[in-house]
C-alpha cells in the first residue's frame, strides 16, 4: 500500500538551515547536510531545501550545497527557491536534486510551469502555493506570502496541475508557525479535485495534526520545520503514533 | 569490479552514480559499447519518457548492445520498462528482453489513486533470487511512474498500486527495478549491494 510522507523541510540561508516563526524572526538550527544524513537515516520519507535568501550569485552555493546532499543520503529531495527558469532548473536537477519547486515564478509567468515539464517531466516539477483567507476567499500569495496576488486558490491549483505540475505544496499563511494544525479544509478541496499529489505545509504543532491533515485533510504528504528541527517531535515517534493511529506509514 | 553505467538522454542518473559510490563501488557513467562490454556489472537507470529514449538508444545502436550483454545487467524504473516488450507510452516498441507489456496506471477512482504512483510502497510475494537476499524486515522503495510492467513469470517481486504490478523482474543475466532503489534508504542499497555480488 502507498504510504503518506513525512516531510521536515529545511530552510536555507547562507548555506546554513534556519527557521522563520511566520517567516520573519530566523533561528539557527544547524548544517542541512548534517540535518539532511539524521532525518534520513530517522526514517523521514523525503526532504524539502528552502533557499530563502535565493539570489542570482548564490545559485552556485545552493548548487554546491545540493550535490553535497544528494551524496549524502539516500531519500528523495526537493530544492526550492528563486527557481525561475530552466536554466536553473536543469543546474539544480544536475546537482543531484530529485525535484525543484517553483512558486512566485509561476505565478508570474504560468507557462513556465509546461517549459519545465516538457523539459525535464513532470514528476521533478513541484509548484508550491501560498494561500491565506482574504474575507472568506482563498487567494494565492507570493514573496514569503507577503505579497497578495488575484488568482484564487483553488483555481490556481487546477491550472498547475493542467499545466504539467507533478505535486503541489500548499503552505497555508493563515496557519504556518502557529502550531495550531494544518489548513485541513482547502487541503482536502484540492487534494480531491486533482489528480496529483498535495503536500500539506503550515501549523503542524501535534501528532494529531498529522493524522487530522492525511484523513480529514486527504493529503498526500506532510510537511514541516520546526518541530521537527527542535526535537519536539521527533520522527521516529510521529510515525510510530501514526502507525498506531491506522495510518499508512512507513516503518 | 567495474561497473558501467549506461549514460542515454535520461534524467538525474547522478543519484544512482552516488549510491554506487556510498557502497564504494567503481562507477563510470558511459555511452563508450566498448567499456560497456568489458565492465563487470552495468546498470540501465532512467527517467523520462520510452518512445525518445529508445530514439537515441537505436540511433547509437545502444539497443543491438543490450542485448548482447552476457554480464549481470540492472535496469532501474524507466530502464526496466525499456526492457520490456513494448510500452503503451507513446506505443513503443522497446528492448524485448522481458517478454513484458508496460501499461498505464489507469485508476478506478482517482480521488483514491493518484497517477503518477509517488511516494514509498511495499515489496510483496517475493521470490527465491540473489537480488532479493536478506532484506531488511520492511521492505519499502521510493517509486515515481504512471507506467507499470504486468504480471509475468519474469516478476520476483510486485507491489500494490491499484492492482499488483511487476516491481522486480529476473531473466538470465537481467535484473530490474521499478522503483528507484538509490533513492530507498537502506533496503534500496541493499538491493544495490546484492546486485554488485551476483
Amino acid at each position: 500500500m502507498l504510504t503518506k510522507r513525512i516531510i521536515p523541510c529545511l530552510d536555507i540561508k547562507d548555506g546554513r538551515t534556519v527557521k522563520g516563526v511566520n517567516f520573519v524572526q530566523l533561528r539557527d538550527a544547524g548544517d542541512p547536510v548534517e540535518l539532511a544524513k539524521v532525518y534520513s537515516e530517522e526514517g523521514a520519507d523525503e526532504l524539502v531545501f528552502l533557499d530563502i535568501t535565493a539570489t542570482v550569485d548564490k545559485r552556485k552555493t545552493l548548487a554546491e550545497l545540493v550535490t553535497k546532499v544528494a551524496m549524502a543520503i539516500n531519500i528523495p529531495f526537493t530544492v526550492g527557491g528563486g527557481i525561475s527558469t530552466v536554466e536553473d532548473v536543469k543546474v539544480l536537477l544536475n546537482a543531484g536534486a530529485d525535484k525543484i519547486s517553483i512558486n512566485s515564478a509561476a505565478v508570474k509567468n504560468p507557462s513556465v510551469i509546461d517549459e519545465m515539464a516538457r523539459e525535464f517531466g513532470s514528476q521533478c516539477i513541484v509548484v508550491a502555493i501560498d494561500t491565506r483567507d482574504v474575507d472568506g476567499t482563498d487567494y494565492v500569495h507570493t514573496h514569503g506570502g507577503r505579497k497578495p496576488t488575484l488568482l484564487q486558490t483553488q483555481k490556481w491549483a487546477k491550472e498547475v496541475a493542467d499545466r504539467g505540475a507533478g505535486e503541489i505544496l500548499l503552505t497555508s499563511m493563515d496557519h504556518d508557525g502557529t502550531k495550531a494544525g494544518f489548513a485541513n479544509e482547502i487541503t482536502a478541496e484540492i487534494s480531491s479535485a486533482l489528480s496529483i499529489p498535495v503536500i500539506a505545509s503550515g501549523g503542524a504543532g501535534t501528532m494529531p495534526h498529522f493524522k487530522d491533515v492525511f484523513t480529514f485533510g486527504k493529503a498526500d504528504a506532510a510537511l514541516a520545520a520546526s518541530i521537527f528541527h527542535f526535537k519536539e517531535i521527533p520522527v521516529p515517534s510521529l510515525k510510530e503514533y501514526l502507525i498506531g493511529e491506522g495510518i499508512s506509514i512507513r516503518k | 569490479m567495474k561497473i558501467a553505467v549506461i549514460k542515454y538522454n535520461s534524467g538525474n542518473v547522478q543519484s544512482v552514480l552516488y549510491a554506487l559510490e556510498r557502497l564504494g563501488a567503481n562507477a563510470e557513467l558511459t555511452d563508450d559499447p566498448e567499456k560497456i562490454l568489458k565492465a563487470d556489472k552495468v546498470i540501465f537507470p532512467g527517467q523520462g519518457e520510452a518512445s525518445t529514449a529508445m530514439t537515441y538508444l537505436k540511433a547509437r545502436k545502444l539497443d543491438q548492445l543490450i542485448r548482447e550483454i552476457k554480464q549481470p545487467f540492472l535496469g532501474v524504473c524507466l530502464g526496466l520498462q525499456l526492457l520490456c516488450e513494448h510500452s503503451e507510452e507513446n506505443n513503443t516498441d522497446c528492448l524485448g528482453i522481458f517478454p513484458v507489456k508496460v501499461k498505464r496506471f489507469i485508476p478506478e477512482n482517482s480521488q483514491e489513486f493518484k497517477v503518477p504512483h509517488v511516494g514509498w510502497n511495499e515489496l510483496e510475494n517475493l521470490a527465491d533470487n540473489p537480488l532479493l537476499k536478506s532484506l531488511p524486515d520492511t521492505q519499502f522503495l521510493y517509486y515515481v511512474h504512471s507506467y507499470y510492467a504486468e504480471l509475468s513469470e519474469a516478476t520476483i517481486a510486485t507491489t500494490h498500486y491499484i492492482h499488483d504490478f511487476a516491481a522486480i523482474l529476473h531473466r538470465d543475466n537481467y535484473w530490474a527495478i521499478q522503483a528507484h532503489p538509490e533513492k530507498s534508504s537502506t533496503v534500496g542499497e541493499k538491493l544495490l549491494s546484492n546486485f554488485l555480488s551476483i
